[in-house]
């Protein structure tokens, strides 16, 4: 006889036992992540308090996360959480909060200093942000008070454009098939060269659109070895700025991990461009840009946009060369708040600590994107 | 059967059939099939326009009690009647030699490809008036020429003949990358106003507006950066003033001059 429906019916037995079990009587974080309540009701401590005002963010219960603070008076609700996802259309509107880290700077019998580190699910990966909270003892609890960051208000004005804009016209569909069409813009790979990594081989290199209409490009590398069979072909993906300009030249780096440089033999280089309609606007100053040693080598600088758009989503690429000039490294940052007209917005790019003492110079490009335009 | 050797496409011809009775007639060629009732003993005529796809015909003459079958040509017409004008690029920097290509293919009026000889002229006219012309005689249908790029910027009038026959292309000849690109730095208020002169390739032509100029701005402990379009022939951006700064201006991969900076 067979024991299948034998087993079939114990199965299902255990997982209606389960599943009843798991609604009676459920785990708090498993609650939690349910949205039905927190893992942490205390503030009987300052990192207890700290960590129920993350564990509020993390499951967007505002009201709740508000009615904790001791400042909540300098501030409303709608402005706390635009504080946190932004006051504009941005990288943040749209995530949630994957993780938080609470770490203790001081503590005294009636404040403390907590540092909380906000780690957000973005559609780009992960984006970190830190928050310096100072709390405060009331009664037998404690509470935090918010580093209210408010939006900076741009003046009322009219920011007169006219900058050029390209359309494109494709040939129709009846013409003949001699007919012309619009050429595709000309790219040229200006500089290439692998580079050994950790974790495998990285494509460095930098791409100049030498035509006088703006390209839509991206680069794919493919890989073979000594006897020319292929390794692997990949692409920049987002590690290049899209959009090309006439004129402009971007970084671009492609990544083919697990694979030693010693196997490769030689590299082809596919550069592909597109015509795309786009405007010249908006125009974006990278200013107070810095490079800064190890430890924790990076770039820092300020992004300001000096045209009457809002940039919802910028993109900085920064391009780090040797003391001959070739390039080092390729590294990325997405910004997480919208670029307002004239409003400085701050950028940091990390870079590898290894790398970082053979960098002299560098070239930051950013690449922008706007709800509503094109690209 | 008797059946012509060939038949140029489109023109009327005649079969003569031998024997007595009805019988059906079927053409068998690329694109295109024919079939006919006829009485066998009789000539067959067919019109102008029956057969029109140039190409080898199978020709089979079925009757009751027996079938036959041969084979003929049906040839393009010798008068060209179209012409496939394939220009490229559509785009391209000036003073590039070699750089414009133009390949005619010749037709009849039925699309039949002209594989006999003939000469097609080429003709390349700038809009300051220069023409290059260049009389090419095609094979197996088909004729090709190249062309150099003028040093001035314009739309270019690409044409290609066949005796009354014409087929024309435009072509743009768009500026080469900046020459001799300079800017000026001037004091305005606590910043610093930066404009290039009219930016210029080597031959002279303007360079588009939207082309992109990079004003670089190094100073002690940091770095400032601008991408900015041409507008009306120049660059133009205000930045903050920093003494002793080195300010330089590039556009792609050509450098422009260098400011030292002192307040």
């Amino acid at each position: 006889m067979s024991k299948g429906p034998l087993l079939a019916a114990t199965l299902a037995g255990i997982t209606v036992a389960l599943v009843v079990i798991g609604t009676l009587w459920p785990v708090p974080s498993a609650a939690a992540y349910a949205g039905a309540g927190t893992m942490l009701h205390s503030s009987s401590t300052p990192e207890e308090a700290a960590a129920t005002l993350g564990n509020d963010i993390r499951t967007q219960t505002w009201d709740k996360a508000y009615a904790s603070f001791a400042n909540k008076a300098e501030f409303t609700e709608p402005e706390f959480v635009h504080d946190l996802t932004g006051y504009y259309p941005s990288l943040l509107t749209y995530t949630t909060l994957d993780k938080f880290e609470v770490r203790s700077l001081h503590a005294s019998s009636n404040d403390a200093e907590m540092q909380l580190t906000l780690h957000w699910a973005t559609v780009v990966g992960s984006s970190a942000s830190t928050r310096d909270l100072h709390l405060v003892r009331n009664g037998d609890h404690w509470e935090p008070v918010w580093p209210i960051v408010k939006q900076q208000e741009v003046p009322p004005q009219v920011i007169p454009v006219n900058y050029l804009r390209w359309d494109v016209i494709y040939r129709g569909p009846g013409d003949d098939w001699g007919a012309q069409d619009v050429e595709a813009p000309h790219v040229r790979i200006v500089d290439m060269h692998p580079v050994e990594r950790a974790d495998g081989v990285v494509i460095l290199g930098e791409l100049l659109n030498e035509d006088v209409v703006p390209a839509y490009v991206s680069v794919t590398a493919t890989l073979l070895s000594k006897n020319q069979s292929t390794i692997g072909t990949e692409g920049s993906f987002d590690k290049i700025s899209h959009l090309l300009l006439p004129k402009q030249v971007t970084p671009f780096l492609i990544r083919f991990p697990n694979v030693a440089l010693s196997d490769v033999g030689s590299i082809r280089m596919t550069p592909l461009s597109a015509l795309i309609a786009a405007s010249a606007d908006p125009v974006i100053e990278i200013g107070s840009e810095q490079l800064h040693p190890n430890p924790g080598a990076s770039l820092t600088g300020q992004l300001i946009n000096q045209s009457g758009q809002i940039v919802n989503v910028a993109h900085v690429l920064g391009t780090f060369y040797d003391k001959s000039g070739k390039v080092v490294w390729v590294a990325d940052q997405y910004v997480d708040q919208a670029l307002l007209p004239q409003m400085p917005v701050p950028f940091e790019i990390h870079i590898p600590e290894d790398l970082a003492r053979n960098i002299s110079t560098e070239r930051t490009v950013v690449a922008t994107y706007s709800s509503g335009s094109a690209l | 059967m008797s059946l012509p050797k060939f038949v140029e496409a489109g023109n009327a011809f005649s079969i003569q059939s031998a024997g007595s009775g009805r019988s059906t007639l079927y053409f068998i060629g690329p694109g295109q099939v024919l079939k006919r009732d006829v009485q066998l003993g009789q000539t067959v005529f067919f019109p102008a326009g029956s057969l029109y796809n140039a190409g080898h015909y199978l020709v089979v003459l079925a009757g009751d009690s027996s079938t036959e079958s041969e084979a003929f040509d049906v040839l393009p017409a010798t008068r060209p009647a179209d012409l496939s004008f394939l220009a490229r690029p559509s785009r391209l920097p000036v003073s590039l030699h070699n750089g414009i290509t133009g390949a005619v293919y010749v037709f009849d009026a039925y699309h039949n490809l002209i594989t006999i000889p003939a000469q097609v002229s080429f003709e390349l006219t700038t809009p300051s008036g220069t023409v290059q012309k260049h009389i090419v005689a095609t094979r197996d249908g088909a004729a090709w020429t190249v062309m150099d790029s003028t040093a001035q910027q314009g739309m270019d009038k690409f044409e290609a003949r066949i005796g009354e026959i014409l087929s024309a292309r435009v072509v743009a000849q768009v500026p080469g990358d900046p020459c001799g690109l300079k800017m000026n730095a001037t004091q305005s208020g606590q910043g610093l106003q930066l404009k290039t002169d009219p930016v210029r390739d080597c031959n002279g032509n303007a360079v588009p507006d939207g082309t992109i100029v990079t004003f670089t701005e190094a100073y002690e402990g940091g770095q400032t950066t601008v991408d900015v379009p041409l507008k009306r022939g120049i660059a133009e951006v205000g930045m903050a003033s920093h003494n002793g700064a080195i300010i330089s201006v590039a556009s792609g991969v050509v450098l422009g001059n260098q400011i030292r900076w002192e307040k």
